[in-house]
């Protein structure tokens, strides 16, 4: 299984730790992720805020990339999924959009290259079977929040990902490593997004709701599937705390950080030392399967 | 003193201008609040998506740009998933934030804007985004040096975020992009 990996600007600044768990749990399963040679930024909310043709021409940049590779693009970061794979809509369903962005790039590009987001790769590509067979360690029961955000599965008929109300993918995930999925109904609610410097406060509103509601749910810890997600929810607890009082104590993971442990990697090489919130007690609750 | 009109111009209706520049058609908005509803921000913001529609609708150009919720839309597309007639609200909406810039309306809370402008300015520079840059950027233009500022010894004990800029882009597409934009 060979992809061409899309790291995306984060995963070489806030959210390294999601491109080392990636990348560990990639080789432990034996799927190649080759990272795009010279890959650009996909443009993420600034550009779309600013200028339609900027925000789509920037992700179809890297789609003609990963074209000339004949390979399947692989992403682990929400936003820039979200913009591939609107890229790809907008250019295959628009002609005008089409011949605007190639004049943009000075070449053409036809939509066509097949976007995936790596737990999608798990699921759908590599199968429970093979999933199973691989973990040593198990969750042992370990309560998850499931946390989705937005742009993973809306528009829903433009990402196709899972359901957009009450999606199930992540929560698969954590069942075959023999953790519990809580049903919980903030799935899919913002976090608030890009506004982490410029509207803090709308961030520590949202979150602050997330955390709250899985809590009550009953969860011992979060696994999200987005840098800006993670970022918002734990490095910015302990705002929360402060500005409504809240005692929140809410590790949040990545779900590749979850994934790593249950293939026996250790928490040093999935870069959970760089959570904000400790994942701690999340660590010690992983057991040997049997 | 000598008045000067332009020729060739015609003044358009910003419904008329959303609609061509975003295809979508909002007279079909039967106002049943499933958008405002979803909205995450709709009990933060004055203004709600299904306001905005409306206002459109009645041509209450200036009011729906000196609205607050143009710059405190989350782009989550929470209304157009529960749209029953599938208008693209969020597309709307990046539309307004479009004609907003090109018209200079008044600077907002936050000045998100100008972390836009920050951020690509970075993606134009260095083909990816540095952080530091862009976050310096915005700083120093909103004024707001202190704000967590007890967080950066964190993050670079932890290695949370990178010191330099990266420099393996290939910058071949993205400086046509940003080239083709400057001269629209």
């Amino acid at each position: 299984m060979k992809y061409a990996y899309f790291p995306g600007c984060s995963a070489e600044s806030t959210a390294q730790d999601q491109h080392i768990s990636t990348m560990e749990v990639a080789k432990a399963l034996g799927i190649e992720l080759i990272e795009l040679k010279g890959w650009t930024c996909c443009g993420s909310t600034p550009a779309h805020h600013t200028d339609k043709m900027i925000s789509l021409a920037l992700p179809a940049a890297n789609l003609l990339m990963a074209k000339k590779t004949g390979l399947d693009m692989v992403v682990f970061c929400a936003a820039c999924y979200n913009r591939m794979k609107v890229a790809n809509h907008e250019i295959k369903s628009n002609p005008t959009i089409r011949k605007e962005v190639a004049e943009a790039l000075g070449e053409d590009y036809d939509g066509s290259v097949q976007v995936l987001h790596f737990t999608e790769v798990l699921i759908k590509k590599l199968g429970i079977k093979k999933l199973q067979e691989s973990f040593t360690h198990t969750l042992d029961g370990l309560k998850v929040a499931n946390y989705y955000g937005c742009l993973l599965v809306r528009p829903a008929d433009v990402t196709n990902f899972d359901d957009p109300e009450n999606p199930t993918l992540l929560d698969s995930l954590v069942t075959i490593m023999g953790g519990e999925s809580i049903e919980w109904p903030h799935k899919v609610e913002c976090c608030g997004g890009g506004f982490a410097l410029t509207r803090t406060d709308i961030v520590l509103e949202l979150s602050h709701s997330i955390i709250e509601m899985a809590e009550l749910s009953g969860a011992q810890c979060m696994s999200v599937a987005c840098p800006m997600c993670q970022i918002n929810l734990d490095m910015r607890q302990g705002d929360i705390n402060k500005s409504k009082g809240t005692k929140h104590q809410l590790p949040i993971v990545y779900i590749t950080q979850l994934l790593g442990l249950c293939l026996g990697i250790p928490a040093s090489k999935l870069g959970m030392e760089k959570c904000v919130i400790s994942p701690k007690p999340i660590i010690d609750l992983v057991k040997k399967a049997v | 003193m000598s008045i000067i009109i332009k020729k060739n111009r015609q003044a358009e209706s910003l419904l008329a201008s959303v609609k061509k520049l975003s295809g979508v058609d909002v007279s079909v908005c039967l106002q049943c609040k499933k958008c405002s509803n979803g909205c995450p921000v709709s009990t933060l913001a004055i203004t709600r998506p299904s306001d905005i529609i409306k206002k459109l609708q009645l041509h209450m150009d200036e009011q729906i740009f000196n609205s607050d919720l143009i710059w405190m839309c989350a782009s989550c597309e929470t209304c157009f998933s529960r749209c029953p007639m599938k208008i693209d609200m969020a597309a709307v909406m990046d539309t307004l934030r479009h004609i907003s810039l090109k018209r200079k309306a008044l600077k907002q809370k936050g000045n998100v804007p100008l972390f836009n402008k920050s951020f690509l300015k970075t993606v134009q520079l260095f083909g990816r985004t540095y952080d530091l840059g862009m976050i310096a950027a915005y700083k120093m233009g909103t004024s707001t040096y202190l704000q967590d500022t007890n967080k950066f010894p964190m993050m670079l004990k932890k290695g949370k975020i990178a010191l330099l800029p990266n420099l393996k882009a290939d910058k071949t597409y993205t400086n046509r992009i940003f080239n083709k934009a400057k001269n629209k």
